[in-house]
């Protein structure tokens, strides 16, 4: 057992634990990390009554998921006496040390309603309060304690995870390493073109990992566009073949969708490929392709069923229009192609699309990248327009024709105006709907045991330890209310939840400063505020903004534009200058933004980066010397050359 | 090379403080003192160095002179204002560096969906002259840079009269001499022949003249285990020529050495030739053009001989002061290796004299075929400075999502990064190879700046799916023995 969790303190906090030592037993999970002040009940405005409510709800949910729950004093000779019988009979036990944490004084006052005890150590064995340490003792001369903690839990698995994607899969394995009974349900309900594909979720199969190689597709074309300039000769018309590509991506997909498989088996994960309902507290019921019905129970759930494509709800779009979720492994090349909306999702599929040479429009209802820097929007917006898409401002399907049968066939849409009463008509191989996506959470039974969604949204709303408001359920992933809809965010977070469950961890997941990439032709990467918002936050006054155009060395030669790639940086004045926003628009934005990311962990600010060595010659040295700020206006073009 | 760019971007920060002493105080105690000279500043050398430099103080509103003279290389290269990096160094290789990469993507490119017949070939006149045209261009933009900002430029050879006067030669050799206040030497360095080799000063060439050959090298070796030889032997494989390279002892110096044996692998499997332990002993033209060259095996010290169109010399590079007559100025200089001796900003023994430029410091990226970013410390340093058993060394093996599709080959694709062992565990190094390390070191450069430790690094959420993600995702130490290889997704 791990007695320092990695996230340990930092220098000069050790010595708030004095006495740590003498509480410092083998075979027990201190679950406030030494010398770190935790606190068990979320701070916040909420009235007293209401976070007393909470944290009872917590101490509630530490007792139910422990073996073993001691709530104990470090310095306490009786905890330690506890906690050292525990260790001889080899049980391990999870350990709350109140004067560790903040609400030390409100856990005991909370703990005396529930045990009628007013001191510590307040023992728990599988749920059932055993007492101080004399009675702990007495239990274990009588054999009673050896009995408790033999009693097993009365359901079938220690966790069911609703969902095989990201956040799903990273919370299940790392349930079983702490060597839990884990089952993962995931069927994925085929798209209304029928659609359908294996385990792993949306990243994995209609989402990044087939989108980057797409994307990859279209760079490619672009190198092979620049490579002529860098000497290689080759002279016919380079045609691209959908099926091959398409074909391949899908190969790598399959054989992802099976390494999870594996890695489940080999962590002896149970995987049911099933339809998962709620029908009563603890009891799930669970339907496979065939229609046969099994039940499981289980102490506790996530819920991890993610997002899927948002149809517009006119006439002939769920017969002829396709989404994101048929788009990867669509059999024939989509042709000229519609994409309706601006969400990234939309702006990386039209970007690649016309990128491998298709014919492309771009229908937008009103602005691009909704919740992006609408600056650095616009210029992604105006290098796709450039680079041959065609974009149809404030214009919305208000009906889809199929006016051909076909692999593609031909579609007729009409849009109207969102601003007057025009209407327009386009012929089109394709339409790809793109406007937002909906939580896969309506149809599970989650009304059945209480769990409350956002009526509107259907997401559902979690407090910072992902428990909904059923205190055994929790969720994380993209159906998670207020939570960046990330794959790295959501295997992050599945994996701490697990740990807190399970592994007599604190760590919360952190989602501050979330950095993220937009995969258009010009790739968008980004981490912290956008300007708007962190106008809005700290004022304009209060703010410093850097920014640059600039020419990538590879561009040069090439014979690509100069002044189209763009970095910008937001410094808030009244904390030394710390960077609050990164942005960055050009070649390779997600490798470059991910360690400036990491960079604004630690505090990142302008002097910093003004002190560092650029590595020359790439795109992100350009951040090295940032000079213009924005509100002196001067002219950020580049001449010539650097 | 790349060390010219540091010396650029080193001098933002320590430039401010040098051009408030020529703007103040010093500067009227020496006008004051010898009456009229013709500068306040003068620049030996318009290198990256000795440019920022000059256009700093001219913004500042000095009277600012610049000298450069560019002494033709012994196979008769030359080139025009912005130094080492512009010309010989960092942007052409990157350029041809560019150029293999292309190469690689085009065989990419068909599994892909792109129908491109292989193998495509290349043509090195066409490379050459569309890299030489751009670094003309920079040339030109340096040259209109220091007119924009008044300094006065003058392409001539410069030595030191007395210690506040240069005189200087044209090409056509009329002699010009220039007083300053201020002189600040930027002559950087030059690739060092060996000249106790016979033949190789008629027949090699250097990274000096590689970027400016009008035709292809043809079968080239290269001696040397810099990162200028590893750099060229790569793009030059990269691009379809027959390369080799000779290396007597321990590749890439200073770096950490298994990423260094990791780059020679990847090199090696990616069809470079290696000569391990051996030493060239002399160089011949035969009859037919060829150059033979005869090395001898340093364990076995058996002789063996070897030919090729090309030899190529990266095996160091030396200090250019001899011709500037610092004795006529009283700079001390070191006897063994010429450099000027300076203190921690860049003063020389002569108080109003600086030098700055070339300094001998690592780059940060090596861009070899896979590119090796590296910051802060090496394992071995670290384990040097603290100790084995303080030094924790976390490390994954990764697929590039792209390498998956394309089927290439990602055995050495790896990150490392060292930290002390100690909560909070400081991170000591960061070392990454792998596709764009150069974008990827970057922004972990200024995490370690801020102090960053492994908890902090963790905790940095990851941009799916990138290469740089895998930094963020390290969690297997080297000290738990578990295997560091990827597995699925």
């Amino acid at each position: 057992v791990e007695q320092s969790p990695p996230q340990s303190p930092g220098p000069g906090k050790a010595g708030d634990a004095p006495n740590r030592r003498s509480g410092h037993v083998r075979g027990a999970r201190v679950l406030s990390p030494p010398g770190r002040r935790a606190r068990l009940s979320s701070p916040g405005p909420s009235s007293s009554s209401e976070a007393r409510e909470e944290l009872r709800r917590r101490l509630r949910g530490l007792i139910e998921r422990s073996r073993v729950m001691i709530f104990s004093k470090s310095y306490c000779p009786h905890s330690t006496r506890v906690k050292e019988l525990f260790s001889s009979l080899g049980v391990e036990c999870n350990v709350l040390e109140l004067d560790q944490v903040d609400d030390g004084a409100k856990v005991q006052e909370v703990l005396s309603e529930i045990t009628n005890q007013k001191t510590v150590p307040n023992v728990f064995v599988n749920k059932v309060h055993v007492g101080g340490c004399d009675q702990t003792f007495q239990a274990y001369q009588s054999g009673l304690l050896q009995k408790l903690l033999q009693e097993d839990s009365a359901y079938d698995y220690d966790l069911i995870i609703v969902g095989g994607g990201s956040g799903g899969l990273s919370c299940a394995k790392e349930a079983a390493i702490l060597g839990k009974k884990v089952m993962v349900l995931d069927f994925v309900v085929p798209s209304p073109q029928g659609t359908s594909w294996g385990l792993g979720g949306t990243c994995v199969n209609v989402g990044c990992i087939p989108k980057k190689l797409m994307h990859q597709a279209a760079l490619l074309g672009q190198a092979l566009c620049d490579s002529r300039k860098f000497g290689w000769e080759y002279n016919q018309q380079v045609k691209h073949n959908w099926e091959t590509m398409t074909k391949a991506i899908q190969n790598h997909i399959s054989s992802l969708n099976w390494g999870y498989r594996l890695s489940l088996r080999e962590k002896a994960v149970a995987y049911v490929n099933s339809y998962g309902e709620f029908v009563e507290h603890h009891k799930i019921k669970v339907t496979n392709k065939k229609g046969q019905e099994t039940y499981y129970t289980a102490a506790q759930f996530v819920i991890a069923t993610g997002e899927r494509p948002r149809y517009l709800g006119i006439q002939g779009d769920k017969e002829y229009c396709i989404t994101s979720d048929d788009l990867f492994s669509l059999p024939y090349c989509p042709g000229k192609t519609l994409v309706v909306g601006a969400s990234y999702v939309a702006l990386e599929c039209a970007g690649f699309l016309a990128g491998i040479g298709l014919d492309v429009t771009v229908m937008v209802r009103s602005i691009l990248l909704r919740g992006f820097d609408q600056e650095m929007a616009e210029k992604v917006g105006s290098y796709m327009e450039q680079h041959g898409v065609k974009f149809l401002r404030k214009f919305i399907p208000v009906m889809i024709q199929q006016l051909e049968k076909g692999s593609p066939g031909k579609l007729k849409v009409l849009a109207k105006s969102t601003e007057g009463t025009e209407t327009i008509e386009g012929v089109y191989n394709t339409v790809l709907l793109a406007i937002g996506r909906d939580s896969c959470t309506r149809k599970m039974g989650l009304e059945k045991i209480g769990v409350k969604i956002n009526e509107k949204s259907g997401k559902i709303p979690v407090n910072d330890v992902e428990q909904t408001s059923v205190p055994y359920v929790f969720a994380v992933g993209d159906i998670s209310e207020g939570k960046p809809e990330l794959t790295p965010v959501a295997i992050q977070s599945g994996k701490l939840l697990a740990r807190r469950l399970f592994g007599a961890s604190l760590e919360k997941c952190d989602y501050i400063n979330v950095p993220t990439t937009v995969f258009t032709p010009l790739e968008y990467g980004c981490c912290g505020l956008a300007e708007e918002k962190a106008i809005e936050v700290y004022k304009k006054e209060n703010l410093e903004i850097y920014h640059t155009l600039f020419w990538p060395l590879e561009w040069t030669v090439a014979g690509r534009e100069n002044n189209t790639c763009y970095a910008k940086i937001i410094c808030n004045k009244l904390d030394h200058d710390r960077v609050i926003g990164f942005h960055i628009l050009g070649p390779n934005a997600g490798e470059v933004t991910q360690g400036f990311a990491a960079a604004m962990k630690c505090g990142l600010t302008k002097q910093l980066l003004d002190d560092t060595i650029g590595i020359h010659p790439t795109c992100g040295e350009v951040f090295t010397t940032l000079e213009i700020t924005k509100s002196s206006g001067l002219d950020i073009t580049q001449k010539g050359c650097g | 090379m790349a060390a010219m760019a540091v010396a650029l971007r080193g001098l933002g920060g320590r430039f401010r403080w040098r051009t408030q002493a020529v703007a103040g105080g010093v500067r009227g105690a020496a006008r004051g003192a010898a009456g009229q000279r013709d500068y306040d500043l003068l620049v030996i050398g318009g290198g990256s160095g000795g440019l920022a430099c000059a256009k700093e103080a001219a913004q500042l509103g000095r009277k600012v002179a610049v000298v450069d003279y560019v002494e033709p290389s012994p196979q008769g290269t030359r080139w025009g204002l912005g130094g080492t990096c512009v010309n010989v160094g960092c942007i052409p290789k990157k350029l041809m560096h560019q150029a293999a990469l292309l190469g690689g993507l085009i065989q990419d490119a068909p599994h892909y969906g792109w129908e491109v017949a292989q193998p495509v070939p290349h043509d090195w006149r066409k490379m050459a002259e569309a890299v030489q045209n751009h670094v003309k261009s920079l040339n030109w933009g340096h040259r209109v840079q220091l007119q924009d900002r008044k300094v006065k430029y003058f392409n001539i050879k410069a030595s030191f009269v007395d210690e506040h006067t240069v005189c200087g030669v044209a090409k056509g050799g009329k002699e010009i001499l220039l007083s300053a206040d201020h002189i600040i030497i930027a002559t950087g360095g030059r690739p060092r022949y060996p000249m106790h080799i016979e033949g190789a000063l008629e027949y090699g060439i250097t990274s000096d003249d590689i970027f400016w050959l009008k035709e292809s090298p043809g079968k080239t070796l290269v001696v040397g285990a810099s990162y200028v030889a590893l750099e060229c032997a790569g793009f030059l494989t990269g691009i379809g020529l027959d390369t080799t390279v000779m290396i007597r002892s321990i590749p890439l110096r200073g770096f950490d050495q298994q990423m260094s044996s990791m780059v020679i692998e990847h090199m090696a499997s990616h069809g470079t030739r290696f000569l391990r332990g051996c030493a060239p002993s002399r160089v011949r033209r035969l009859p037919d053009g060829h150059l033979q060259v005869t090395w001898e095996d340093c364990t076995t010290g058996k002789e063996d001989t070897g030919t090729f169109d090309t030899v190529l010399w990266a095996i160091g590079r030396v200090p250019d002061t001899r011709s500037l007559n610092l004795e006529k100025a009283g700079v001390d200089t070191s006897p063994d290796t010429q450099k000027i001796l300076v203190d921690s900003r860049e003063g020389t023994s002569v108080p109003h004299i600086y030098a700055i430029g070339d300094v001998v410091e690592v780059p940060t990226t090596v861009f070899t075929p896979l590119e090796y970013g590296c910051v802060g410390l090496s394992e071995e340093e670290a384990v040097a400075r603290h100790g084995q058993e303080h030094v924790e060394v976390y490390h994954a093996h990764y697929k590039p999502l792209e390498f998956t599709v394309a089927g290439r080959d990602a055995s050495q694709c790896y990150v490392k990064m060292v930290c002390l062992r100690e909560p909070p565990q400081l991170v000591l190094g960061l070392h990454f190879l792998g596709p764009s390390a150069g974008e990827v070191t970057q922004g972990f450069a200024l995490g370690i700046k801020c102090g960053a430790s492994y908890a902090q690094v963790m905790r940095t959420v990851g941009i799916h799916p990138t290469c740089s993600e895998e930094v963020v995702k390290l969690r297997i130490s080297k000290r738990s023995g578990l295997d560091p290889t990827v597995t699925g997704c």
